[in-house]
């Protein structure tokens, strides 16, 4: 599936929700579903620290394809992670940084997270597109 | 305070009508600031409309009027305060500010190389870090006062600290994370036997007690407007008058001058010697009227009131399974901060928040102190004299919900 049509199926997803509890509910469900990020990747320099949770990326290029772990300590904001690395892991560099995440806006948590939620929210997003770029040269050096 | 008191106080505070996300507003953020009674917000709207003129330069009516108003506010918080005399109330931007004043003016003044200063591992960020930026200024050294097991200061380690080097102790009056009210006047006794002068962090004590500032002997006292029903962006420096005349001024500008040339300028005296720049005339005013309204009501009332949701807020809170209060002083103010078994306190504060119930998360600007009880941060809740127990009801329901979501 591309990115976007990823994108949809949470969009579609989290619409059959009225109530905002439901949609934190399945945010909960699916922070306990990630997978536990490899302790050696819980390192200072995947960190994003934000004002009250703290979040690792960290990111894999295997054959062009690059695929996101992560991790924090609170599961709303594991929640967040899984729906970012369902969205972008599996693509590759170029589709990933060239890509606007419009799902964040649509189902509404932009808006409904504080402010300096919100910024880690988007400090997620920046490291994930950072990981692709820094894949992306990488490679083209290689070549 | 009798219900219906309590519904005649709700009635002054237009925003505990709010609904928030379809559900009735529970405030229980009131240490991080309070709501503001009707009169306040008249006030700063009667200042704004019809007496809106700069102070202490105009001969014209409404700048003599204005500056009138500023200096009875003056006098109203020297009133409050119990001071002893109007020179000594200095209006600053907040504690923050006063207590930056402070750390710079009388650093400048009295502190050298290989002076100390002890403050206490439950200050807030802003009575740590003007110190330390004092102490990386002039080479000084910061001793901390640690806690119990229940969040109370070890006054046998404080008073080891105490020596000829110490040159202030500043110190909170009441935790903003713990709730603990400290024996700041014994706190002051035992520093005032070195010659030491303390500095009292009012903003978490001042809303919720009665404070005398002569009879606790505290050579500096601050608070903030904002926390006891007032406006943001003005607060209050109490200081000895024979202290304030030995440190030099903050900031320089209009209205601290005596006379200004080129060659030398010498400086106004207290209290305008440290109001550089034109004042916040309105705020004062309007601060002023806070104080009136808590006054009314009475600091005391509030205190037993206030005393009453905490207890009964405890109880209820132990209904839960996991809970962990963190603080339990025997002397303790209207603040709880607590976590349930191992979940992350930002999960609990954002699903309550959805419910309605405001509520602060996180190291509440105190992060040496979370640091020290290695924990990741609290769950608090701190209340107002307006709250009820009916909140406290509907909040636990919510608790138990959003436990159960997050288990």
């Amino acid at each position: 599936m591309t990115i976007n049509e990823l994108q949809d199926e949470i969009i579609e997803e989290f619409s059959q929700f009225d109530d905002w509890m439901d949609k934190y509910a399945l945010l909960i469900d699916l922070g306990n579903s990630l997978e536990a990020l490899d302790p050696k990747h819980k390192n200072p320099q995947n960190i994003i620290e934000g004002c009250q949770s703290r979040v690792w990326l960290n990111a894999e290029l295997n054959n062009g394809i690059i695929t996101y772990q992560g991790e924090s300590d609170a599961v709303l904001v594991k929640g967040i992670v899984s729906l970012l690395i369902q969205v972008l892991s599996g693509h590759t560099a170029d589709e990933i940084i060239n890509t606007e995440l419009y799902f964040i806006d649509k189902i509404g948590l932009k808006e409904h997270l504080s402010p300096t939620r919100s910024n880690g929210l988007l400090a997620m997003v920046k490291q994930m597109k950072i990981f692709a770029l820094a894949y992306k040269s990488a490679v083209s050096t290689k070549q | 305070m009798t219900n219906e008191q309590l519904r005649q106080i709700r009635a002054d505070f237009p925003i505990l009508t709010e609904k928030i996300y379809t559900k009735d507003l529970i405030y229980f953020d009131n240490g991080a600031t309070t709501q503001k009674p009707r009169c306040v917000v008249e006030r700063i709207e009667e200042g704004y409309y019809h007496l809106n003129a700069n102070i202490h330069r105009g001969v014209h009516y409404l700048s003599q009027k204005a500056t009138e108003a500023h200096e009875a506010a003056r006098s109203t918080v020297a009133e409050f305060l119990h001071a002893g005399k109007r020179e000594e109330i200095i209006f600053t931007r907040g504690t923050t500010e006063a207590i930056n004043l402070v750390a710079t003016s009388f650093g400048e003044a009295f502190c050298k190389a290989g002076d100390e200063v002890i403050v206490s591992v439950m200050e807030h960020h802003s009575n740590i870090v003007p110190w330390q930026m004092l102490c990386e200024r002039k080479g000084m050294r910061l001793r901390v006062i640690p806690i119990n097991e229940r969040g109370e200061l070890d006054l046998e380690i404080y008073k080891s600290l105490l020596n000829e080097h110490t040159k202030i102790v500043s110190i909170a009056h009441v935790s903003n994370v713990l709730g603990t009210i400290n024996p700041v006047a014994e706190i002051i006794r035992l520093a005032h036997e070195h010659n030491v002068p303390v500095l009292v962090d009012g903003a978490q004590s001042v809303p919720h007690i009665p404070v005398n500032v002569v009879e606790l002997d505290a050579d500096f006292y601050v608070f903030s407007a904002h926390k006891i029903y007032g406006p943001t962006g003005i607060g209050v420096l109490y200081g000895k008058e024979n202290l304030l005349n030995a440190i030099p001024p903050y900031q320089g500008g209009g209205e601290m001058i005596q006379t200004v040339t080129f060659e030398k300028t010498t400086y106004n005296e207290l209290p305008f010697k440290f109001e550089a720049g034109t004042p916040d005339y309105i705020g004062s005013t309007a601060l002023a009227e806070a104080l009136r309204y808590v006054q009314c009501i009475g600091l005391d009332t509030i205190a037993i009131h206030e005393h009453g949701l905490l207890t009964y807020a405890t109880e209820r809170l132990f209904e839960i399974e996991g809970m962990h209060i963190i603080g339990t002083a025997k002397e303790k103010s209207a603040v709880i901060s607590f976590l349930v078994g191992t979940i992350h306190p930002y999960d609990i504060g954002m699903l309550l928040d959805k419910l309605g119930i405001a509520v602060r998360t996180g190291h509440h600007c105190a992060q040496p102190l979370i640091d020290s009880l290695e924990i990741p941060g609290t769950v608090r809740v701190s209340f107002a004299f307006y709250n009820t127990k009916g909140e406290i009801d509907n909040f636990i329901v919510a608790l138990k919900r959003v436990v159960g979501m997050l288990q």
